[in-house]
Order: C-alpha cells, then sequence, then structure tokens
C-alpha cells in the first residue's frame, strides 16, 4: 500500500493544486512533497524489514492481462527516496519566486512526480510504458509555458525524440507480451522467458533506442542542451536530476533481465557510444561559456559514464551506477540551484559576464565550490565512490575503454574548475557586485544538499546496501556469466 | 433488426418533422429523442439475439460484434447531435432535412455492421455514400461545397461500379452472394476469384479513403460545410472499416486465400500511414489536416483487416469511439472559431480555458498518448499484426508515423497555449456546450484506462 500512497499522494494533490490560486498552490505543493518524503523514508524502513510487504497487484485490463502492479527493489527504492528529496528541495528554492499560474505550474510539477515515481516502482509492461509516458507529458508544458523563448521548439523536438523511442520500445514490449505462454505483461513473466538469441538482437535496439534517448546516450543526446538551457530552472531539475534516470534504471530493471544475451551482444556497441559520448560532451563542456549548457553537457559526460559502466557487465560497476544514479541526481539539483540563485539575482547566463560573485556572496560562493568537487568525484564527497566503483568495473571489462574514459576526470575537472575560476574568482564588475548572498530558503536547500554530499560521501555504506538486492537480481540472470 | 427499422423510421419522420416544427431550433431536439429511441431499440436486438442470430432469409446476421458497433455508432452520433446540432442551422434552410438524411446514414452503417449477404454490403454502402454526396453540397451558395459534392458523387459511383464488378465476380467464381458459404477454397484460386478480391478491396479502400484511393478526401472534406465533415470524416468512415473488415474476415481469411491479398492490403496500409501522416504536416488550415489525419488514422484501422483476431475485434472497436469521440469533439470546437486556421487557435487557452483543455485531450488521445482512449485503439491494433506473427516492419512504421502525427496534433496545443493571441469565437459557447464536451473527454479519458469497459460486451 506504501508504494500505492507514493503514487497517488502527488497525483491527487498536483490535480487539486489546479484549481488552487496565487500563494496557496506553493505551500500546498511543498506540503504535498513533504508527505511523499515522509511516506518514502517509511518505505525505505519498511524495505529493510520486510519488502515483500511493498508489493501491490490489482487487476487492470482483463482482457489484456494487465495488472496494475507496482513494488519497490533496492534501486526502485533509492530512487523513489531521490525523488522525494528532490521535489521538497526545488519547491524551497524557488518559494520566493513568482510563477505565472502558480496552480498549474505546481500541479504539472506533482504530476510529473507521481509520473516518476509510477516508472520507478511498476513492475508490469504495460503499466511502465504508460507512466514513463505520463511523466513526459507536464513536463512538456511545463518546459514550453514557462521555459525561455526558444522553449516551444526545443522543448517539441525533446518531446518527439523520447515519444518516438518510447514508441519503439511499445513494439518491442508487445512483441514479448505475446511469446509468454499466459500472455501477460508481468515483469516475472518477462524475465523468465526464454527468448532466442536472434530475436533478442533486435529486441535490444528497440528498447536501447527508447532509454538511450532518455538518458541520453550519444548521438541521441542533441535534444537535451537546448531543452535544459530552454527550461524554468526547477523543470531543469527534475529534468537532470531525476527523468534522466529513467533511461538508466529501465536498463537495469527491464533490458538486462528480460534480454540478456541481447545486451551481451551489443555490450559494446553500447559501451563505445557512451564512452566517445563522455568524451565529446566532455569536450563541448570546456568550451561553452553559457552557465546552463555547461552543465548541461557535464551531464552528459556522466551519464555516458553510468550508462558504459552498466554495460561493462560485472558486479562493481552495477554497484557504482546504482550509487551513482542517487549521487549524480543530488549533485546536479544542487548545481542547478547554484543557478537559479545567481539567474534570480543577476539574469545573466554567460559566465564570461560574471565573475568576482564570492567576495560579495561568500555562502554562494561556498555552495558552488563543494557541489562542484562532488561533480569532479573528489574523495570524501559522495560522487567519488560511485565512480571509483565504475572506473574500476570498467577497467575489468577492458582496460582501453577505462583509460579513455578517465580522461573525462581530468576533463571534468578542467571545465568545473574553469568554471568556478569565471563565476566567483576574479574581478567583480558592476553588476556582480550587486550579488545578494542566500536567503533562509535557498541556504536550507543547499544546506541539505552538501550535508548529503558529505555524508555520503564518508558513509556510502546505506546506498551501497539498499542497491544490493538490484544487483542480485541483474547478478541472476544469464547476462553476467 | 429494430435498430435498422428505427433508424429508418426516424429518418422519414424527421423529415415531416420539418413540415411541422416551425421553430428550426426545435428540431435538433427530434434528432435527439430518434438516436436515443435507436440506441434503445439496438440494446434491445443484442438482448434478443443473444449470441448470434440470422435474419430476413440470411441477408443479415445479428452477432454481440454488430451490435457493440451499432451502440458504438448511434451513441456517436448522439454525441454529435448534442456538440454540432445547432450549427446545422448555419448551413441552410432544411434542417429537418439534413436531420433526416444523418438517420438514413445511420440506417445503412446499421447494415454495414450486420450483412451476410454481398447484396446487402452494396446496399449498406449505397445506402451510406447517397445522403452524404448531398450533404457534401448542402451549402448550395458555396462553390467549394458544389465542387465537393459533385466530386464525391462522380469518383463514388464510379467505385460503386468497381465495387459491382467485384462482387459479380465473386458471385461468378462462387455461384453464392452469401459471405458465410463462398468456399473459395483453401488453395489455389481461380483468376475471377482473385480480381473479384482485388476489386471488392479496391472499392472499399476508396470508401475507406486508403491511398492511393485517397485523393478525393482533403476536397470533399475540406468543401462540404464543416459540421457534416465532423460526421462523414468519423462514424462513417468507421463503419466502412467494418464492413471492409467483415467481408475480409468472414470470406477471404482462410488458409493460403489470405496469402493472396494481404501483402497488397499491406503495402496500401504502409502507403496510407505515410501520405496521411506527412501530408497532414504540411497544412495551414485545421480542417484540411483533420482531413488528412483522418487518412492517417485510416491506416491504422487497416491493421484490422491484416490481422485476423480477436484483439483486432477488439480493437477496431475501440480506434472506432476513440477516433470518433475525440474528432467529433474538436469539429465542434472548430465550428465554434472564426479563423479555420491554426493561428486562429492562437491564445484560446487565455479565452477559453475549458475549450482549450478538452481540445488538448482530444489531440493527445488522436496522438496515441498513454490514459487516453486514443492509445489502447493503436495499442490493439498494433498488438494484433504483431500476434499475426509476421509483417512486424509494417508495426514499425506505424509506430514512427505515429511519432509524425504527434507533430501536426501538438501544432495546435502549441498554437492554444504557448502563442500570444485572442482566439475568437464566431458563437456564444453555451454551458450545456461545455457541459457535453467535458462529458466526451471524461469518456476519452475513463477508456483511456479501463478500456475494458466497453470490451466486456465483445
Amino acid at each position: 500500500m506504501l508504494t500505492v500512497l507514493l503514487i497517488l499522494i502527488p497525483l491527487i494533490t498536483g490535480l487539486v493544486t489546479f484549481g488552487l490560486k496565487g500563494p496557496s498552490a506553493k505551500v500546498f505543493s511543498l506540503l504535498s512533497s513533504f508527505a511523499s518524503l515522509v511516506v518514502a523514508v517509511i518505505a525505505w524502513q519498511q524495505f529493510s524489514a520486510a519488502p515483500e510487504s511493498l508489493q501491490f497487484t490489482q487487476s487492470w485490463i482483463p482482457q489484456l492481462g494487465s495488472q496494475f502492479n507496482v513494488g519497490l527493489d533496492g534501486m526502485g527504492t533509492m530512487l523513489c527516496l531521490l525523488t522525494a528529496i528532490s521535489f521538497p528541495l526545488i519547491f524551497i528554492t524557488v518559494y520566493n519566486r513568482e510563477y505565472d499560474r502558480p496552480g498549474a505550474f505546481y500541479g504539472l510539477m506533482l504530476l510529473s512526480q507521481a509520473g516518476l515515481i509510477g516508472v520507478f516502482t511498476a513492475y508490469d509492461a504495460l503499466l511502465f510504458y504508460v507512466f514513463w509516458e505520463l511523466a513526459l507529458i507536464p513536463v512538456y508544458f511545463l518546459c514550453s509555458m514557462w521555459g525561455g523563448e526558444r522553449a516551444v521548439p526545443v522543448t517539441f523536438k525533446f518531446f518527439v525524440y523520447t515519444f518516438a523511442g518510447s514508441l519503439l520500445m511499445l513494439v518491442g514490449i508487445i512483441y514479448i507480451y505475446f511469446q509468454t505462454p499466459d500472455h501477460s505483461f508481468s515483469w516475472t513473466a518477462f524475465t523468465s522467458l526464454q527468448i532466442s538469441t536472434q530475436e533478442q538482437s533486435w529486441l535490444f535496439w528497440l528498447f536501447f533506442v527508447a532509454f538511450a534517448i532518455k538518458m541520453p546516450v550519444f548521438p541521441f543526446h542533441t535534444w537535451q542542451p537546448d531543452t535544459y538551457e530552454q527550461s524554468p530552472t526547477p523543470v531543469t531539475m527534475v529534468l537532470s536530476g531525476i527523468m534522466v534516470k529513467m533511461g538508466l534504471f529501465g536498463v537495469i530493471r527491464w533490458l538486462l533481465p528480460v534480454l540478456p544475451q541481447g545486451a551481451y551482444m551489443w555490450q559494446e556497441a553500447a559501451i563505445v557510444l557512451s564512452v566517445t559520448g563522455i568524451i565529446y560532451a566532455s569536450c563541448i563542456a570546456i568550451m561553452q561559456s553559457d552557465f546552463k549548457r555547461l552543465i548541461a553537457y557535464s551531464s552528459i559526460a556522466h551519464i555516458g559514464l553510468m550508462s558504459a559502466a552498466i554495460f561493462a557487465n560485472n558486479e562493481q560497476s552495477m554497484q557504482g551506477v546504482q550509487v551513482q544514479m542517487f549521487n549524480h541526481g543530488i549533485n546536479i539539483i544542487g548545481l542547478w540551484i547554484v543557478v537559479e540563485v545567481i539567474q534570480d539575482r543577476l539574469r545573466i547566463k554567460d559566465m564570461r559576464e560574471m565573475g568576482g560573485i564570492a567576495t560579495y556572496a561568500p555562502k554562494l560562493a561556498i555552495v558552488l565550490v563543494v557541489i562542484s568537487l562532488a561533480n569532479i568525484a573528489l574523495p570524501l564527497t559522495n560522487g567519488f565512490i560511485g565512480e571509483f566503483l565504475m572506473f574500476s568495473g570498467l577497467f575489468q571489462y577492458n582496460p582501453w575503454f577505462a583509460a579513455v574514459a578517465c580522461v573525462a576526470i581530468i576533463l571534468a575537472a578542467v571545465y568545473m574548475l574553469n568554471m568556478l575560476q569565471k563565476v566567483i574568482f576574479g574581478e567583480a564588475n558592476t553588476l556582480t557586485a550587486t550579488t545578494a548572498d542566500l536567503k533562509t530558503g535557498e541556504l536550507l536547500a543547499a544546506g541539505a544538499i552538501i550535508a548529503v554530499i558529505f555524508f555520503l560521501g564518508v558513509y556510502p555504506k546505506p546506498l551501497l546496501e539498499l542497491v544490493q538486492s538490484t544487483t542480485a537480481i541483474v547478478n541472476a540472470t544469464a547476462w553476467m556469466k | 433488426m429494430n435498430a435498422l427499422i428505427s433508424t429508418a423510421l426516424f429518418g422519414i419522420v424527421l423529415m415531416f418533422v420539418g413540415l411541422f416544427v416551425k421553430n428550426k431550433q426545435h428540431i435538433k431536439y427530434y434528432a435527439i429523442a430518434g438516436a436515443i429511441i435507436a440506441f434503445i431499440a439496438n440494446w434491445y436486438d443484442g438482448q434478443l439475439a443473444g449470441g448470434s442470430s440470422v435474419m430476413l432469409y440470411g441477408m443479415v446476421e445479428v452477432s454481440s460484434f454488430s451490435v457493440l458497433f451499432n451502440a458504438v455508432a448511434i451513441g456517436c452520433t448522439l454525441l454529435y447531435f448534442m456538440l454540432c446540432g445547432s450549427a446545422f442551422e448555419k448551413v441552410g434552410n432544411d434542417v429537418a432535412d439534413y436531420f433526416a438524411l444523418i438517420f438514413f446514414i445511420l440506417a445503412g452503417i446499421m447494415l454495414s455492421a450486420s450483412f451476410s449477404n454481398l447484396l446487402m454490403l452494396f446496399l449498406s454502402i449505397e445506402i451510406i455514400s447517397i445522403p452524404q454526396y448531398i450533404l457534401a453540397g448542402a451549402d448550395k451558395k458555396n462553390l467549394k461545397s458544389n465542387e465537393a459534392s459533385l466530386k464525391y458523387f462522380l469518383m463514388g459511383s464510379f467505385t460503386t461500379g468497381i465495387l459491382l464488378m467485384g462482387i459479380a465476380l465473386l458471385y461468378g467464381a462462387s455461384g453464392t452472394f452469401n459471405i458465410r458459404e463462398m468456399g473459395l477454397g483453401t488453395g489455389d484460386l481461380s483468376p475471377l476469384a482473385l480480381s473479384g478480391i482485388l476489386l471488392t478491396g479496391f472499392a472499399l479502400a476508396f470508401k475507406v479513403s486508403a491511398a492511393p484511393f485517397h485523393f478525393w478526401t482533403p476536397d470533399v472534406y475540406d468543401g462540404s460545410p464543416t459540421v457534416f465533415t465532423a460526421f462523414m470524416a468519423t462514424i462513417v468512415k468507421a463503419a466502412g472499416f467494418i464492413a471492409f473488415i467483415r467481408l475480409f474476415h468472414v470470406s477471404f481469411s482462410e488458409g493460403a486465400i489470405a496469402g493472396h491479398w494481404q501483402l497488397i492490403i499491406a503495402l496500401i496500409t504502409a502507403a496510407t500511414l505515410l501520405i496521411g501522416n506527412f501530408t497532414a504536416v504540411f497544412q495551414q488550415s485545421v480542417k484540411r489536416m483533420l482531413a488528412y489525419s483522418s487518412i492517417a488514422q485510416a491506416g491504422f484501422m487497416l491493421f484490422a483487416i491484416l490481422a485476423f483476431n480477436e484483439t483486432a475485434a477488439q480493437g477496431i472497436i475501440l480506434y472506432a469511439i476513440a477516433y470518433s469521440v475525440a474528432t467529433i469533439g474538436i469539429f465542434a470546437i472548430l465550428l465554434k472559431l472564426k479563423d479555420y486556421t491554426f493561428e486562429g487557435y492562437n491564445g484560446l487557452a487565455r479565452s477559453q480555458p475549458l475549450l482549450a483543455l478538452t481540445n488538448t485531450i482530444f489531440l493527445l488521445s488522436l496522438a496515441g498518448i498513454p490514459l487516453t482512449a486514443g492509445f489502447f485503439a493503436k495499442y490493439f491494433l498494433l498488438s494484433a499484426v504483431v500476434q499475426q506473427g509476421h509483417m512486424l516492419w509494417l508495426v514499425i512504421l506505424g509506430v514512427l508515423c505515429a511519432a509524425v502525427s504527434a507533430y501536426y496534433y501538438f501544432r495546435v496545443i502549441m498554437a492554444m497555449y504557448f502563442k500570444p493571441g485572442e482566439a475568437e469565437t464566431s458563437v456564444q459557447v453555451t454551458g450545456g456546450f461545455k457541459g457535453m464536451l467535458v462529458i466526451a473527454a471524461a469518456i476519452v479519458i475513463i477508456l483511456g484506462i479501463f478500456p475494458g469497459l466497453v470490451l466486456q460486451f465483445l
């Protein structure tokens, strides 16, 4: 029941929020997001005690044998926690901003939360598909309506990309559905099915393209920098912090266990694409002068590493990817909080026009430095443990891939430190001299993120233990042997 | 049978209503009452027939499928009367006649779902077509309406000839008009039978505006009075599919016979999907875009002909509802606007938020987004073909075309929500109209969550 509650709270409160006017919308949605957080934490506790109690099954479409089947495994719990932590942080950060038609804005935000939780909990392929699309629609409207001046065409490109990808996945789902003996969409039926190697080989691409577009992996990434740049920052936080995890999640939950041989056949191709993306995105990030685009490209590089590590086919990298999914989410939301603050104060995105902010807004500067270092994966920050495990796993698979991917760490240091130098150090100009420091709400959100960064940097054990069960599930499939 | 009789009878009644009822606005209510009575009569048919029963000396066969489709057709017509009925007056003076013609079409539709004899098929197609020729030209002073009527009539009667030729050849090959007794065998076909199958197939493809027989569609749909286009492009089209499917599944699906025509229909499907979707992208007028969209949607419905299984039957019923309700809703809103181009929708979300919201739901349904009826409609038809086993290439082409279709449907959404402007309505939007729109949108969403609500009647 807790799992259903996790979906229902944002869904119902989201619909209610549409009817609210003025500041009551943001108060209400903040309360709703805290309620979700409480439930998520309870679910987390429940998961370690009695994981099977989180499963919920209800007949949905009897004609198809589709069930409303939701539940949580280690990775699902972790991502639900990430979602539940992120939304209050986002709402607190933008608490003082005024949005046009706040009822619709916050309502759509909560609906996207419901869609995301649905994706992370669905154990029925058709349900998974429905939530997969459902998470997209609110984000489409959010970006188009409250985004920058080019937002409408840019968001539409994003929409068509993901829509086309997910339709291909739908064909794959239908195909596998008819292979199952009792015509069922359940995860158990899908994973226990023996699909011939030849079929797996092309089915792999139907699924992989859908997930690769969402992550995004090179060469399916072209929607991403524009969308991140043009979206309103709270939506970018949802997109980059949580939504891109949908792609990685899909690979681990559905692709690997259902099509292990397909994954085995194409693992090299997937890793080559991912590693190419890492280097490509890192190089572009170095050249960027736009703050938002820099973070967008850095995100492509990080996601590329995670995607490569998934296909490296060993236990270490699998653990690393899952831990990193959480940490990347936290870190990138932290970065966007800083971007949001700077945009709010200075109304510029070009880093060449910034500089010297450290003198006038020391707290902001400290936050940005800490988060940037976590993003480069310095030891004692949360980014370190995940990246270490991933590189170590990748190295075991093939040292050359690991070596090429490791260049990305150096490149990451180049563009992140370069960014720090341009934004907060150096001479202040007349504009940046007016920068006001973090306000209470922003300080609260940033403080929470920094606390998580250091806590998980020093003591990642809870996270590693949480995802252990999912690694074991993937391990149990033929894929790793 | 009762449904057939009551619709035909109400056609005649409404012609006389025109003589006696002076206030034209009231005629609509007679029509609505007629549709409700037909609906009840149809429900009664279902009770009587039980599983399936043959009537009229083997000419007509009432089954749960035909009863369900009739219910869908009458239900959608009812919705159509309620949403668009008041727009009839603007077309011309003979309001009662227009309603009467629509009831006659409905009678033809009842036949198209239950014929078991080729003569009945021919009759049903003609009963559906002839009133449409008149409706297309109802706006007598408008040159485009005249052109539409003439074009439709010429092309339509030409195809009727082809259909008759096909039926004659089939009779020659099998010696019977009864679709269940044709017995074309399971092996090789005689040239006579094969040309019969192909000629009837082409004629029916024309009626459902499948490419390359679609050229009449944009001109006729665009030229006809908008309120009648809404009817022609939805319920009538679905009925054409029902006839098509019924004939091909019952008579031509056994053994190796299917192999003779399946590839041709598959190619027609592919061409329809491509031409419909890619041409719709370039349209400037929403009305014309909807005409091409109806071709594109026909491409999806053709999937049902390629797959002979339960899923296809379920799919075509869902598709008929999802597509008809959504398209009628969109046309009803279009009728209220001054400007039929995409720009005409600019800023509708601000001036008429409810119209914009319901229109968005209809458009999302046409694009096949989950949690709308359109998703499950597409889902069932796609999976029917996948279940059939071969032609996966067609399925993949289909989903890629569905992604393309998002482009032109979302153009309307973008205009309504993201473009500045003041979309002007030419007519007063009443509370009752809004209420009906909300009901239609609710149907779309409820069927998008629980498609089983309708399918349980099959």
